[in-house]
Formats: C-alpha cells, structure tokens, sequence
C-alpha cells in the first residue's frame, strides 16, 4: 500500500523517469537490433570469423555491467549516452547469436532447391534465408530487450535519467519504498514489453505459416 | 538443335571420393528418360550436374546449347524446373506463392499474375485452385508433390529435373501422380530427366531408361532393349522383380 502511495504522491516524478526509461532502452534496442541483426548477417556468410565474432561478445557480456559503465566514462562521459552504448553493447549479444543461429540452421534441403531454381545470392538472403530464420531472431530480440529494459536500472549510476534514478534516490536516503517502486516499474515495462513482443511473434509466426 | 542436354566425358568427385565416372550422355527434346540405380551410384550427383549445383570435376555439360562452364547459371536454372523428394516447399510461402516463385525472380509480379498463373498451374497438376492460399503445412503429402511440380513447371522451362519426386508418397497417390506426368508431359512436350529406385516406375514413365552402378553408366536403352538384352547379372536382378 505504501508502494501505491509513493507511486500516486509522486507520479509525476515517476511518470517522467519510465518515460526517460523507455527512451534510453527505446534508442538501445533500436542500435542492438540493427547492428546484431546486420553482424549476425555478416558472419553467417563468413563462417571462418564467425566464431572469434560470437566469442568477442560473449566475452563482452561477461563483463559486469556497472564496471563497463565505468569503463565507458573517459571514453564518452556520464549521462545518457554512455548508458546507452553499454546497454546497446550488453545488447548484441542474445541478437547477434540467434542471428547467426537462425540463419545458418535453415533447412539446407530446402536452400538447394532454392538455388536450383535461379534464386541468387540477395534474393536468398531476403527472401528464404532470412523470413525462415525470423522465428529464431525475434525470440533473441525479445531476450534483449527484457534485459536492455531491466538494465537500464543501473544506468542511473553514471548519471543517466530513467527509473534507475528513482532506485538510486531511494537507495541513497533509505527510503526502500522508493526504491522498490522503481523496481516494480522496471519490472512491469519489461514484463510488458515481452509480452507485446510475444504477440508480435506469434503474429509472424503465423503469416510466415510456422507454428 | 534436337539436344536438351549433352554431357561430354563428365566426372564428379567430392574431394579424393570419384563419384562419376565418363559419363557420356545426350538427351533429347521431348525424351523421358529415366534414371536407375542403387543408393550411392551417382544418379543424384548426375542431376544435379545438369543445372550446376554440382561442378564436373572434368569433362563439359551443355544445357540448351549452353555450356555451363562460362553462362550465367542463375539465368539458365530458372529455365530448367527441379522438383525433388518431399517437395521442399518453401514453408513460409503460399501455395499460391511457392508456384510464382520461379517467374517472380526475375519481374515483379502483380497480385493478379499470380492468381491466374496459380490458378493455371493448379489446373495443370489436377489440385483444386482452392488450395492457392493455403501454407505447405496445410497439404498432404501427394498435394505438396503437385505443388512440387506447378512451381517447377511455373516458367515454362525447356526441362524438368525429378529427383525421386514421388518417393515420400504412398502407392495410390505415386500411381495417380505419375499418370498426371505422363499427362503433363504429352500436353507439354518437355523434357524430363527423372530419377527414381522402383524399377516399375522406370519402366512406365520412361521412353528410355539408364541404369547407373558405382558412378558408371551400366547400360541403357528401351524397357524391351533391356528386358530382352541385359547387360549383366546386375541389371538382370534390378529388372528381374518386374
């Protein structure tokens, strides 16, 4: 009750974080989502770098997310962008991957005859390889951005806006409702968030006659 | 021109393994002619060489008077149909979409292009034009076979390749899908290379028949040639069940 209370009484401040929430992990996902997809592209046509590739960022997203953060600074400073390169760099990883994954496992039965019949290299991308792997690539999106939306709470250390700051405020003046109200906020936007996304899925799923 | 395809001395190898070996052939406009042979004797990699999804390791193959070292292969495989085992429909795509699949590679095609060409297509391999809207995973077996062919036959192409195109179907739907070809083939003229196990296949189908052993050419010629002259005790055990 006290979570409801905080969150009427100060939803202005509230209102204005998830909206700054939204549009730190909004531009994130938008940079991952191009830049995976297009890397992912790149090395399922060049299987020999395609391994070093996948490992870069795996390791990468092995680092912990607040000393990346701190990494990031004297290259591009606090605030919002430096969090939104992390967040973006942290990103690539679940859409490179399944990319990479779905683009390659497709049915090689299925690419021969596409070749026998005169598909050619562009076409084959675009119009058998890609909407036959997109099952694969938006369950890795939506991976993303759940983590892209629950990551962005820490953004607020380096100074970025979003509901982070309101976790870090609670957090710095003992104030667990504050804290536990930006959490419960983060938690709703990604919960939603994926479940749009699950729509959106199951939608193409469905035009794509896969089930 | 009467030649369809002609190969010359053709061999195949996947690195050090020979799969093909001298393979001298020529077929001619409006021939059916059948390939036979054990598993592993070569007859896939044979087709495959005739729209250059295998490379010869020596010798030459020319389609349509083309050498298909050296032309555009892209642009001669959309004039040759390829239908294989199991259909390989393109799941994501419409029965309507899978058939137009061919003459929309190289132009744009309006909705009503594809619903006449579907339709004409649909007639063609005896499916209901009902169909054209329907996914591949939405038809049986024996319907995804003449979708099979409507989108191999779809451009119009000089040749038709098969690959044990009614392999996966059950007796009835394989008698009644190869009278279709027959049909298909009367009405249409073209050639057909097909391959196939079931030497009663070979037999009907075929106005000649090649049979295939270890990456050779064992023998060919008409069913009653080899009826009545086989060259060996192979071949006589491989017609001998008919």
């Amino acid at each position: 009750m006290q979570l409801l209370q905080i969150l009427w009484d100060r939803r202005e401040f509230f209102l204005t974080c998830l909206l700054e929430h939204i549009r730190i992990s909004l531009t994130a996902v938008v940079c991952a989502g191009v830049l995976g997809i297009l890397l992912g592209a790149f090395i399922s046509r060049h299987e020999k770098i395609a391994g070093m590739v996948l490992g870069v960022v795996n390791v990468i997203y092995t680092i912990p997310s607040i000393s990346l953060l701190g990494f990031l600074i004297p290259f591009t400073g606090i605030g919002n962008k430096t969090a939104i390169i992390a967040l973006t760099v942290y990103g690539l990883l679940p859409i490179v991957r399944n990319t990479y994954t779905g683009l390659t496992n497709v049915d090689a039965s299925i690419l021969e005859v596409a070749e026998g019949l005169g598909t050619d290299g562009r076409q084959m991308m675009l119009g058998i390889r890609f909407p036959l792997a997109l099952p694969v690539i938006i369950s890795g999106f939506r991976n993303m951005v759940v983590m892209i939306i629950a990551m962005g709470g820490i953004a607020s250390f380096i100074g970025a806006g979003g509901l982070g700051a309101a976790i870090y405020r609670g957090i710095t003046t003992y104030n667990m409702t504050l804290t536990a109200a930006g959490s419960v906020l983060i938690a709703l936007l990604a919960l939603l968030s994926d479940w749009l996304l699950a729509r959106v899925q199951r939608r193409v799923n469905r035009r794509y006659g896969i089930e | 021109m009467n030649k369809a395809i002609e190969m010359r001395n053709v061999s195949a190898a996947y690195g050090e393994n020979k799969v093909l070996h001298q393979i001298s052939l020529v077929v001619e406009k409006g021939e059916f002619l059948v390939i036979i042979g054990p598993s592993g004797c070569g007859k896939t990699t044979l087709l495959k060489m005739i729209n250059g999804l295998v490379a010869p390791a020596g010798g030459e193959v020319v389609v349509e008077g083309e050498r298909l070292s050296g032309c555009d292969i892209t642009a001669l495989r959309r004039r040759i149909g390829y239908a294989v085992q199991g259909a390989k429909l393109f799941p994501h795509m419409t029965v309507e979409d899978n058939i137009c699949y061919v003459p929309s590679l190289g132009k744009k095609m309006t909705k009503e292009d594809k619903q006449a060409l579907a339709g004409k297509m649909l007639e063609m391999v005896e499916l209901s034009a009902e169909l054209a809207g329907r996914f591949p995973r939405q038809l049986s077996g024996g319907q995804k076979q003449r979708v099979g062919i409507a989108r191999a036959m779809a451009a119009d192409p000089d040749i038709l390749l098969m690959d044990e195109p009614f392999g996966a179907v059950d007796e009835i739907t394989r008698r009644s899908l190869q009278g279709m070809l027959q049909a298909l083939q009367k009405k249409t003229g073209i050639t057909i290379v097909f391959i196939t196990h079931d030497i009663e296949e070979a037999f009907k189908l075929g106005s000649r028949i090649l049979i295939m052993k270890d990456g050779w050419i064992w023998q060919e010629g008409r069913k009653e040639e080899l009826l009545h002259d086989p060259r060996d005790a192979f071949v006589k055990q491989l017609i001998g069940g008919s």
